[in-house]
């Protein structure tokens, strides 16, 4: 009985635990889709409205207490991604530049030590850059530019930049360590330079790790919420210049779901646009599949 | 010998994980157990016992919360959970009955479908005020706005602060979302009703503070706020007369400054003993007092014709 109990113990213990905490995770991520997915379509079944409307029209003034009014998000859509993109266009150049520093010029000590400084810059909470943005770089921007406030696109795309940087950095930099050092050694063996060397061998070896690093960087500035609705100004215009205040569906959804009821249209259309972030992670995900099978099989 | 040790610990941790799930899953409808048994047996016994737990409307938060607090210390054996969430949050709980007191800015009917607000029961607790407030580099020579010259600028169509009578320059509106207790009160009372507070470009917080910031860093800057907030703003705002007339709550008493409604504290059908004895204690003598020093004001004081007015 005893050697039983011990041989579960060992046995089927941690094999149980393990199987048991997999399927939990695979079934808390298929139920927040099904949640997402059947709270957003309210929207469009209780309400009626189109997905045309939603992700079109620019008209917004959802309605409470069962009214139902407009729910163009369009303002939001094109915010969220005109930041994002804004903020990759910012931060992949420098950080492939700091990621080419360290796996490849900088000297073995000062590479670890810099690796070290990226963790911990990845490690930064949000609302610490989105507080130094606002403290920070939203007067600067405003003095710079002779502007009345400096929330804006730029502002966000800047907070959103040096946010994400770390980690492109990070992934970019590690794929770059990964490519074989026969490549290093071949392309010396036929005359290059060292700079070709990292240019036309290396940097293209490590081209499929590089990008998922930018799309895990897309990722994370187009889910960030707190840092950008603490800088992008929340004003529900198309931006009419970087310079310009807008808005971005994490930001309308943070500032929105305290204030409204469950089954009201606002709170629905919020979830609808919660389900539309996740649709857009997802598709950054199989990007991300998609670009590493491709460098799998060349 | 370490490995087994190191395997019980991470069993142990996984089962304590598990269950911290679980209990957190459990707890909701613990508690919603609790309030509706105490029900009957409290309802006889004058010294209160059980709980109470509040939640919703973060204007309303700092006066529930110094209510809690000194109700307490009357009432030891009652234990009292305030939280914020906004007032959706607050009617949203109350309607579950996950909490006993959900507080609102606005009438639940404004936020619920009838079928809905019709189950629960509203306590009016104080009055709040709503101010506008500008950035104090535009107060020296604009400290007095009429609704028109009000609608006009929110609506977009005065954009330049000389057009008021103020200095050349560009008017900045700072919003709160449109979901916001405060901004329905100042939209209703302030600009009639006029949907469209955005101009052409506006700035927006999610919080009162947050609002109280922006319009004091921002030159040419205006927006509206609960007088509860301006008790301890700096010097970078100032409040301007609306028509005149100040913003103040001897001007909502005597019906003269419209900007303003009511707290309210809803409960889920008639509340049980202990609720109803903090319900009181909310609009009780010692209270009010409280609550004036604290930026709201006492329902009682209102004058007939302001009374009516809602």
């Amino acid at each position: 009985m005893a050697s039983r109990l011990r041989k579960w113990q060992t046995e089927y213990l941690g094999r149980t635990l393990v199987t048991a905490f997999g399927l939990f995770v695979v079934v808390l991520t298929l139920g927040i889709l099904g949640f997402l997915g059947y709270k957003g379509s309210a929207t469009f079944i209780d309400y009626g409205h189109s997905l045309t409307e939603f992700l079109i029209s620019s008209k917004w003034s959802p309605g409470e207490a069962g009214q139902s009014g407009s729910i163009g998000s369009a303002v939001f859509i094109i915010g969220s991604l005109e930041v994002s993109s804004l903020a990759l266009l910012l931060a992949t150049p420098l950080s492939l530049a700091m990621a080419i520093f360290i796996a490849e010029v900088a000297p073995q000590r000062l590479s670890t030590t810099l690796r070290s400084v990226l963790e911990i810059f990845v490690g930064i909470p949000s609302v610490v850059y989105g507080w130094i943005g606002l403290a920070v770089l939203v007067p600067f921007i405003a003095d710079l530019f002779h502007l009345n406030f400096g929330f804006s696109v730029l502002s966000a795309a800047l907070v959103l930049a040096l946010m994400i940087c770390p980690t492109i950095t990070s992934v970019a930099t590690d794929s770059l360590a990964a490519t074989p050092n026969e490549y290093r050694e071949a392309s010396y063996a036929l005359g290059s330079t060292r700079w070709q060397m990292i240019w036309h061998v290396k940097l293209r070896a490590a081209i499929p790790g590089i990008l998922t690093g930018v799309v895990l960087g897309l990722a994370r500035a187009f889910g960030e919420a707190l840092a950008v609705a603490m800088v992008i100004g929340q004003s529900n215009r198309f931006a009419s210049s970087l310079l310009a205040p807008t808005n971005t569906l994490t930001a309308v959804i943070t500032a929105n779901m305290g204030n409204t009821t469950t089954g009201s249209e606002y709170n629905d259309v919020l979830w609808s646009m919660a389900a539309l972030l996740l649709a857009i992670s997802l598709l950054f995900i199989l990007l991300i599949r998609v670009i590493s099978r491709r460098g799998q099989a060349s | 010998m370490r490995i087994k040790i190191r395997k019980t610990l991470i069993v142990l941790l996984s089962v304590f994980l598990l269950g911290f799930s679980l209990i957190g899953c459990a707890s909701t409808s613990n508690s919603g157990a609790n309030s509706s048994g105490t029900t009957g047996t409290q309802s006889q016994s004058s010294n209160l016992s059980g709980s109470i737990s509040i939640s919703g409307s973060s204007a309303l938060y700092p006066l529930a919360n110094n209510a809690a607090t000194a109700f307490k210390k009357d009432n030891p054996d009652v234990s009292i959970t305030v939280g914020g969430g906004g007032s959706g949050t607050g009617l949203n709980n109350v309607l579950a009955g996950t909490v006993d007191i959900g507080n609102s800015d606005v009438y639940a009917t404004e936020k619920l479908a009838a079928a809905e607000a019709g189950k629960l029961v509203d306590h009016k607790v104080c009055l709040i005020g709503v101010a506008v407030i500008v950035n104090s580099d535009i107060a020296a020579k604009v400290n007095d706005l009429s609704t028109a010259q009000l609608t006009a600028i929110f609506s977009g169509k005065t954009t330049n602060w000389q057009d008021v009578g103020g200095p050349d320059e560009q008017i900045t509106i700072v919003n709160r979302p449109s979901s916001s207790g405060t901004r329905a009160l100042f939209v209703k009372w302030a600009l009639g009703g006029q949907s469209d507070v955005e101009g052409d470009s506006s700035l927006q917080t999610d919080d009162s503070n947050a609002l109280l910031a922006t319009v004091g860093n921002t030159s040419g800057a205006i927006g509206y706020i609960a007088f509860s907030y301006l008790v301890n703003a700096g010097p970078g705002v100032a409040k301007v007369r609306i028509d005149g007339v100040d913003a103040n709550y001897d001007n909502i008493y005597s019906n003269k400054y419209q900007i303003w409604g009511y707290e309210h504290m809803y409960t889920a059908g008639q509340p049980n003993a202990q609720t109803q004895a903090f319900l009181d204690y909310m609009t009780s003598k010692t209270m009010s007092t409280q609550a004036e020093i604290m930026g709201y004001g006492t329902i009682s004081k209102l004058n007939a014709a302001a009374a009516a007015s809602r």
